[in-house]
């Protein structure tokens, strides 16, 4: 047997096993863009609150303990940063979906492989664990630490995916953990946390995985 | 002399080193993810699973995906073991080409 097969035969292995788990055509461009729509979204948000608030204390227990008490504020306006928070999430998961897709053709990979799904089945949990904890909370009137569960279960949800992609997902996840965690030891700036969180973190990651693995492909 | 005695004939096929490197990593796999991976045709890729059943290297699980046939591959303790002796093989070779 030849001295460069043996290496060949080595380095094959490695890749493939490698490939064989992870799922490699996540696109980075897709994380620049759902962090884009989560600033719109948390603007939107940020714009809404005050014009809507009658009380001008600045005090955000009581400013929001009357407000929100307020009848036709509190099912309108909740509603409508509901829709918004929820079409974020749609429009960034399509997104993902779509882009992920086109670069999947480009490698010649099917977008809906096993990596894929191992890669859905691990994220897909701790997100709708999430998601349902924070429609609870929502249910509940608790919307102080919505934000903050909203990002510590995104993290969770990364940190499990990261298996099954790029580790640097594992990253991005323990940065939204500790995020939210942080969010929860500050009551009031939710949606700073969030902006921060699912805006600026995700444009910077997106960034980060554009140049390292997108641009290299393309 | 290098010694070729542990060298499995069934590994010398690239597809199927690559085939069970792939099962050892994975707890299953389906027939169109290990075509996709290796980017191989049907005909080949079946040929070289046909022959590592044989070996009883891997085993078989048939089953449908609503009406789609859904073939999935597992590797069997035979072949996760001839796999382990294989690469022990091949590193005692790169032992003993260095030294």
């Amino acid at each position: 047997m030849e001295n460069k097969d043996i290496y060949d035969d080595i380095s094959s292995i490695k890749t493939i096993m490698e490939r064989s788990v992870r799922f490699i055509s996540l696109s980075g461009l897709s994380g620049v863009l759902a962090g884009v729509y989560s600033l719109i979204g948390a603007g939107i948000a940020y714009v809404l609150i005050p014009h809507y608030s009658l009380i001008t204390s600045t005090n955000y227990k009581v400013r929001t303990d009357e407000f929100y008490n307020h009848p036709y504020i509190a099912m309108g306006l909740n509603l409508i940063l509901f829709g918004v928070a929820v079409s974020v999430l749609i429009l960034s998961l399509v997104t993902a979906i779509l882009l992920s897709a086109r670069k999947a053709r480009r490698n010649h990979q099917s977008v809906w492989n096993q990596s894929s799904r191992a890669l859905a089945n691990a994220g897909l949990l701790p997100l709708l664990t999430g998601g349902c904890f924070a429609f609870i909370l929502y249910v509940q009137h608790h919307y102080g630490i919505i934000a903050p569960v909203c990002l510590v279960f995104y993290g969770l949800a990364l940190v499990a995916a990261s298996k099954f992609t790029y580790g640097d997902v594992k990253w991005l996840g323990l940065l939204e953990i500790m995020l939210g965690l942080l969010s929860l030891m500050q009551p009031g700036y939710g949606l700073y946390f969030w902006a921060l969180g699912f805006g600026v973190l995700h444009i910077l990651y997106g960034a980060i995985m554009y140049f390292k693995y997108d641009r290299v492909n393309a | 002399m290098l010694t070729l005695n542990n060298f499995d004939k069934a590994f010398e096929n690239r597809i199927r080193l690559q085939v069970m490197s792939v099962l050892v990593a994975n707890e299953s796999y389906d027939f169109n993810s290990l075509k996709e991976l290796l980017a191989t045709t049907d005909g080949n890729l079946a040929s070289h699973l046909k022959a590592l059943e044989k070996g009883e290297y891997i085993s078989v699980i048939k089953s449908f995906l609503g009406r789609k046939p859904n073939t999935r591959y597992k590797a069997t303790e035979k072949g996760i073991t001839a796999f382990k002796k294989h690469l022990e093989a091949l590193e005692n070779l790169i032992k003993q080409q260095k030294g």
